[in-house]
């Protein structure tokens, strides 16, 4: 059993715990995941690592209630405890060689993204970030980025907060503009990722892409986590929970992995409804 | 007396019961019929039987403690070789291992005395009866890490464990047991039975840690760090193969391990599970060994109108064992032999790309195939026959085609040799390329049996003991 230490409400539906698990905290890297168990036979989940504190022994992820997991998880308290705890797992983010580096974070991707820039500031890499969210009342992490980023762009799709738009808007003025980077990483929804990495396409700049697929264990077992990469043409299969969870942007089949994280769609609705009905009647 | 020339049935659950729940197949010997079967053992000099199970159990003593109604005695016998009798009396091929030696059957050409089913009588009468707790011995000082709790962690542990070492087990998954909690079914072996083996373990004092990815939440060159003095590796086998045919990303594809691990270990198969599993529809299973079995026969528990085996050689050459491929098709599952899959079929709306049912699977393109020349593996080569292409109407696709060893481990562990499949190199001993470090099970010879797996973890327990030992 896992205690969680704090917990923030970070906006109307993220949530930021920090867990007690001293061994993955020793051990955790920006860009490595964990999977959790919320009660005993609860539904295994990856989440991303969002920071770490290892004199303390915590781990810090931040979620999005998206479904009957995440929503009991979001019921649990400090001091309360939660079933499993397990990580690091996935290859951590790349960081060599990259000095100048653009971070593109979508809605709760963002929570992804802030360790990693955070990561690239310590590392003395100059670091932009573009984060975009529905509206103003879905912003989280403002200020966190703002301290580790050279550079801040906030855009809303109502216009509600910062510059109104996606967040492909900014990036490619950037790129017109004849600023490059090493770099390009991008987090958030995959129809995101997709876009990110077409604007980046005609000049030239890596990119790369954190991918969350569905996963059972997390340690290459199951091939659920499948993905299709295309490599010099071939399209090969890759597991993101030992190969990833990043990848190289243009070898993804975005298509295909938006196909594929659709698959419980009908059942996760109906399960997230029932959980909120317990909630509710409780 | 005459002996019996027919072994005893087991006892089954009727076909068309079982096919709809999850309880165990086979029901057990009752204590009369154990009795009977026991005395159809001529207790030959020679035991050629004993040779046979890969850890050598002393078949005909445990047998003549049943014919003299001690069945705790009997147990007893067991366990001085084998730490998961009522496992390995459910899931060991004892047609080709001890019964294949039985002198009533090479000799007399009768059936084997039933050997498992006797076994598991056994266990099972001992965890019903047995009030003992098993005592931890006296602590001998040495501190032991295995790697993996599934059967050859299991046995390494228990073994050392019994001789006064301090072990810990490092589990990656949230439960105990390995491929006998996430892959074997609970129809075949009720994960009660694999808790209670793994509560005996705890008795001897092994601790159980959950949760801890060696190779990622701990490397090796830390456990050694920690104290361990010999380190286990039975990490088991890693990542599901797929065919590499187009289609296998649909909705609905599945590779066995996903399939049964979502069933077994995540309980998808209990009334509103929490982790989700395509149930019902129309089902096809690749592949011909015992993991294709257990698939096949748990999606149609789960509610499957039609179960299909997919196999591209012939019922001769199939490589699960005879009485889970009878099991099945007592069952319904349709074999369709000498076919090989060439492309899943996947639903696509030209006029609406947002139609919910977009990308999921529709069918399975199969060629029918012949067998030709040998091939190395001696094996009659299956080839396809031109213009015999033909397809199967289905929902559900389940690889089982077998894995490729896992990463984790050989990736952060400096000096580990593999070989050219990526299994862990080892000496007869276990011993690896690392100093005290051992390794068995499907960690090193690719996806084996159960008892396989145990008798590798018992080859380096003793190989432990005696480098320890004598440190």
């Amino acid at each position: 059993m896992y205690r969680i230490v704090r917990k923030k409400v970070l906006n109307p539906t993220v949530t930021q715990l920090e867990i007690e698990a001293p061994l993955v905290a020793r051990k955790a890297r920006p860009g490595q995941f964990i999977i959790l168990r919320v009660n005993e036979d609860g539904e295994r989940i990856p989440l991303t690592v969002a920071g770490t504190q290892p004199e303390e022994g915590t781990v810090k992820i931040i979620f999005q209630v998206v479904g009957a997991t995440t929503e009991t998880l979001n019921h649990k308290e400090e001091g309360d405890f939660i079933q499993d705890f397990a990580g690091p797992l996935g290859v951590p983010t790349h960081t060599d060689g990259i000095h100048k580096v653009a971070i593109v974070g979508g809605g709760v991707g963002c929570a992804i993204a802030m360790p990693l820039a955070q990561e690239f500031h310590r590392l003395g890499a100059e670091v932009t970030s573009i984060i975009g969210f529905r509206n103003k009342d879905l912003l989280i992490l403002e200020d966190e980025f703002r301290a580790c980023s050279n550079e801040l762009i906030i855009m809303t799709d109502d216009g509600s907060y910062g510059r109104h738009g996606n967040v492909t808007v900014p990036l490619k003025e950037k790129l017109e503009s004849g600023e490059t980077f090493d770099m390009i990483i991008t987090i958030g929804p995959l129809i995101m990722m997709k876009f990110v990495t077409l604007t980046a396409k005609p000049f030239g700049v890596p990119v790369t892409a954190s991918m969350n697929p569905i996963m059972i264990d997390g340690t290459g077992m199951c091939g659920g986590c499948r993905i299709t990469l295309i490599e010099d043409g071939k399209r090969v299969t890759r597991f993101a929970c030992v190969d990833g969870p990043d990848f190289n942007a243009y070898e993804i089949d975005f298509d295909e992995a938006m196909s594929r994280g659709r698959m419980y769609a009908e059942y996760e609705r109906h399960a997230y409804d029932e959980a909120c009905n317990l909630f509710r009647n409780a | 007396m005459a002996v019996n020339p027919k072994k005893h049935e087991m006892p089954t659950q009727a076909p068309e019961v079982r096919a709809h729940n999850f309880s165990e197949v086979a029901l057990g010997y009752t204590a009369e019929i154990a009795k009977e079967e026991a005395l159809r053992c001529l207790n030959c000099k020679n035991r050629p039987c004993v040779n046979g199970c890969p850890v050598n159990i002393n078949i005909p003593d445990f047998i003549t403690k049943i014919k003299q109604d001690d069945y705790e005695g009997a147990y007893q016998v067991i366990s001085l070789s084998s730490s998961l009798p009522a496992v390995c009396g459910r899931v060991c091929p004892q047609e080709t291992q001890c019964e294949s030696q039985c002198t009533l059957h090479v000799r007399a050409k009768m059936d084997p005395v039933g050997i498992g089913r006797l076994e598991r009588f056994v266990a099972d009468w001992h965890n019903a009866h047995a009030t003992e707790k098993p005592v931890a011995p006296a602590a001998n000082g040495h501190k032991v890490a295995v790697v993996g709790a599934g059967p050859s962690g299991l046995t390494c542990a228990g073994d050392l464990a019994k001789k006064g070492y301090k072990v810990t087990i490092y589990e990656a998954l949230h439960t105990a047991g390995g491929v006998l909690v996430y892959g074997i079914p609970e129809f075949r072996l009720p994960k009660a039975i694999v808790a209670k083996e793994v509560e005996s373990l705890k008795a001897l004092g092994v601790d159980v840690e959950t949760n801890v990815i060696i190779g990622k939440t701990l490397t090796i060159d830390e456990l050694f760090e920690m104290g361990f003095e010999a380190v286990f590796v039975g990490s088991g086998a890693g990542l599901p193969n797929f065919m590499n045919i187009p289609g296998e990303a649909y909705k609905g594809v599945y590779s066995a391990n996903e399939f049964l691990t979502r069933s077994n270990l995540m309980k998808a198969y209990q009334d509103d599970p929490h982790t989700p599993i395509m149930k019902g529809g129309r089902v096809a299973v690749v592949g011909g060994g015992n993991v294709a079995m257990d698939a096949a026969r748990t999606a149609l528990r789960l509610g499957a109108e039609k179960v299909y085996i997919v196999y591209r050689r012939s019922m001769d050459e199939l490589p699960a064992r005879r009485e889970e491929v009878e099991h099945a098709q007592e069952e319904g599952i349709d074999f369709r032999l000498l076919c090989n899959p060439t492309e899943i079929l996947g639903y696509q709306n030209p006029d609406d790309p947002r139609d919910p049912k977009n990308g999921f699977v529709t069918g399975i393109k199969c060629v029918k195939m012949e067998l030709g020349e040998p091939d190395a593996s001696g094996r009659r080569r299956p080839v396809a026959i031109p213009d015999s292409d033909f397809t199967l109407d289905v929902d559900t696709v389940v690889m089982s085609i077998g894995t490729s060893p896992n990463p984790l481990i050989k990736s952060t562990t400096k000096g580990l040799e593999v070989n050219r499949h990526g299994g862990i190199i080892v000496n007869e001993d276990g011993l690896t390329s690392r100093e005290h470090v051992w390794a068995g099970g499907d960690a090193v010879t690719g996806a084996a049996t159960v008892i396989s797996a145990m008798g590798a973890g018992k080859v380096a327990a003793k190989a432990i003991d005696e480098a320890l030992a004598n440190a």
